[in-house]
């Protein structure tokens, strides 16, 4: 029976039409580049990327903190769905958790390709240094995420695979676990900044909270744009009803997230004290020896464009209500949010650095071309899931042997 | 299975495909499964020792030792820096880039000579300093000076933050890196106040006649790609009996570097802090460390 639904899986993820191939080979080149500039780097060591003594941390470690954002989101469609029995949304809650696997996978990749030694990493499991480093705490809890999504969604689709809905009592308890542990993988990964009163950007209390606020402006908005184009290229029935609740909520969100802002930027332009140095950077860029240091400037304002006109949208139903504007402001929450919860937030924490140094970083060739593959990777472990579990929701794909299964209406 | 054990086979699997392979097996496994430093029996240390020792042999031809003494008893080193004297020569950055042999090419080095101008801000904001100053005579007229390198910290973010313990306060005060331990996350630099840890962004080169050959396993041993490291009080000098002063210290033209027990009372810094006004680099940190500025003049 295992045989028979193993061929049955390769046969339907290995058939597709046109646009399905060549969105495979796309991923295949860019992962293979990717791969291929890992090994150089691998090879060199960390100095083909632009991080120095100074800014230590660049384009992983921005990236992986927008990806913990985009994981914790899952449970902006958890919640609904299993508690309040939103029905729209529970139809789709399968493939909010599928996108927290795909998220947590990439964060897992991007650290790995962050780290000098990589095959060392076994040390912290010999050593933890618990409950001290924060980054001991954010192995656990995005781990600990991966496997209780893994189970989630493994579980909904062995119980389809069987033809039967699955069990609330199984079901709940994964549920209650998955809700706060979310929230914990956001807050940990602030934290891990917060703690630091060596970087004063970072060490603000209002760090945390706006990762929460942004993150779930940035999930949900990658969801929505993703539900359309699952709908659209496959059989998946995503309900409009659904993806305008998902809307509403990321206006909420985005409410929340511009105003923690505004406070945090209110503070440090009012009260103009030494700390103040990074947010300039990040607005007007820092003069120094009469040289002006302005490379992130232009993202910042684009970032805060995108998300003001993102929430101006939202907000107002009418535009809201239309897909065409909704998804445009979908992409800028995307862009937004990616900006400033990733290079937006990691960068200014070096500048200037602890000894007033102002070091000038942007990506390098190879960060570029390794992080694309990682986004590569994340893209094909979705496809590949959304391939498995939609053949399985339709009865195609199933551990029930063929005599005994239900008819499925021929479309 | 034990957890350790499993841990084990699990990477012996992921090593055999990462570690590049221009080692002799034998070593290659002994390197990748070395212990970690504070586990060690003092013959294990010894072993270890002798190994690096035989391997940089090979690969230069150079002998070297490899020390692995423990702190003194009653011995805790404190640190002083006169900055009416310094003149932001450089001459204690490139002593020490020598003594614990450190990359010439990426540079990498644990002291960093800041300058300021008279009459403005510095000491909470250091936004105003220059690093890279180039005058043909130091010092500069109208300009101050203030090297900074690793405070040896009783309360170090560096070791609160470090993700597997591979980098520890010793019992004499001196924090040090297992670079063989270190994983390279690099959250120890983001942590530290003081720019204190530098990584190696690549293999690290010192030509194998400038190679000072004594050395400290916790200090200035040969290093590799991909781990922090630290200025360690020349751990190699300073842990000898007599000891000897830091590279630093024994450097400086103008005796601003003070250095000795602070368990002494009569020790140089002991009197330094006892006689003059000192301060710390930013105290409103409660890093605690034990590096004194002082004025003489």
């Amino acid at each position: 029976m295992t045989a028979a639904f193993i061929i049955d899986l390769i046969r339907h993820i290995t058939r597709g039409n046109k646009l399905y191939y060549a969105w495979l080979s796309v991923l295949g080149l860019v992962i293979a580049a990717g791969a291929a500039a890992y090994f150089g780097q691998a090879d060199k060591g960390l100095i083909v990327t632009n991080m120095r003594d100074q800014v230590s941390w660049g384009f992983y470690i921005s990236n992986f903190t927008f990806l913990v954002g985009v994981a914790a989101a899952a449970v902006m469609l958890v919640i609904p769905s299993y508690i309040y029995h939103f029905k729209p949304i529970k139809e789709i809650v399968l493939f909010g958790e599928m996108i927290a696997v795909m998220a947590v996978t990439m964060c897992i990749m991007l650290v790995v390709a962050d780290m000098g030694k990589p095959m060392y990493a076994w040390h912290i499991m010999m050593h933890p240094n618990f409950p001290s480093s924060l980054l001991v705490w954010d192995v656990i809890v995005l781990n600990g995420y991966l496997v209780i999504n893994l189970s989630a969604v493994s579980y909904v689709l062995y119980r389809a695979a069987h033809g039967k809905e699955y069990k609330m009592s199984i079901m709940w308890p994964i549920v209650l676990l998955s809700i706060p542990w979310a929230f914990s993988i956001h807050t940990v990964t602030a934290f891990l900044y917060n703690g630091l009163s060596s970087r004063p950007f970072w060490n603000a209390s209002i760090v945390a909270p706006r990762f929460i606020a942004s993150a779930l402006c940035s999930g949900p908005a990658l969801m929505i744009l993703v539900f359309q184009i699952a709908r659209k290229v496959s059989e998946v029935e995503i309900s409009n009803e659904a993806i305008q609740k998902i809307a509403e909520l990321i206006a909420y969100a985005m409410g929340l997230n511009l105003f923690l802002y505004a406070a945090e930027i209110f503070k440090e332009f009012y009260s103009r004290s030494i700390h103040l140095a990074p947010m300039e950077y990040l607005f007007f860029g820092l003069s120094k020896d009469g040289t002006l240091h302005n490379v992130l400037v232009p993202f910042t304002w684009i970032a805060l464009i995108c998300n003001v006109t993102a929430f101006v949208i939202f907000l107002m139903p009418g535009l809201r209500h239309k897909f065409t504007t909704m998804n445009v402001a979908c992409v800028m929450v995307l862009i937004g949010v990616y900006i400033e919860k990733g290079m937006g937030l990691i960068i200014p924490g070096f500048i200037p650095d602890t000894l007033g140094e102002i070091y000038d970083y942007l990506p390098s060739a190879t960060e570029l071309i390794v992080t694309a593959g990682i986004w590569a990777v994340g893209a094909l472990i979705y496809t590949l899931m959304i391939k498995t579990a939609i053949p399985i929701y339709k009865g195609e794909l199933s551990l029930v042997p063929k005599e005994q299964r239900r008819k499925i209406p021929a479309h | 299975m034990k957890r350790r054990d499993f841990i084990k086979s699990v990477a012996i699997g992921l090593g055999g495909l990462l570690i590049p392979a221009d080692k002799s097996d034998a070593s290659l496994w002994e390197t990748f499964f070395q212990k970690y430093f504070r586990e060690m029996t003092p013959e294990e240390k010894k072993n270890i020792a002798k190994r690096l020792e035989k391997e940089y042999k090979e690969k230069t031809g150079v002998s070297i030792n490899i020390k692995t003494n423990e702190a003194l008893p009653g011995v805790k080193y404190g640190y002083g820096l006169d900055l009416s004297r310094c003149i932001g020569c450089r001459r204690c950055v490139y002593a020490c880039v020598t003594e614990n042999n450190l990359s010439r090419k990426p540079q990498v080095q644990y002291i960093t000579v800041l300058e300021f101008k008279n009459g403005e801000k510095w000491v909470s904001d250091l936004e105003e300093s220059k690093k890279y100053y180039k005058h043909d005579e130091v010092p500069a007229p109208g300009h101050f000076y203030m090297p900074v390198q690793c405070q040896q910290c009783d309360n170090p973010p560096c070791v609160k933050v470090c993700p597997t313990k591979a980098t520890w306060k010793e019992p004499d005060g001196i924090v040090v890196v297992d670079y063989n331990w270190c994983i390279g996350c690099r959250y120890c630099m983001a942590a530290c106040p003081y720019g204190a840890r530098k990584f190696n962004w690549a293999e690290p080169t010192v030509p194998p006649e400038q190679f000072n050959p004594n050395t400290h396993y916790l200090g200035n041993r040969p290093k590799f790609n991909g781990h922090v490291e630290k200025c360690t009080f020349c751990i190699q000098r300073t842990r000898e009996n007599p000891g000897r002063y830091p590279a630093c210290v024994e450097i400086c033209p103008v005796g601003a570097r003070k250095f000795g027990n602070l368990l002494d009372p009569e020790s140089e810094i002991s009197q330094c802090i006892e006689k003059k006004r000192v301060f710390r680099l930013k105290e409103e940190l409660n890093t605690n460390p034990s590096f004194y500025y002082f004025f003489s003049l």
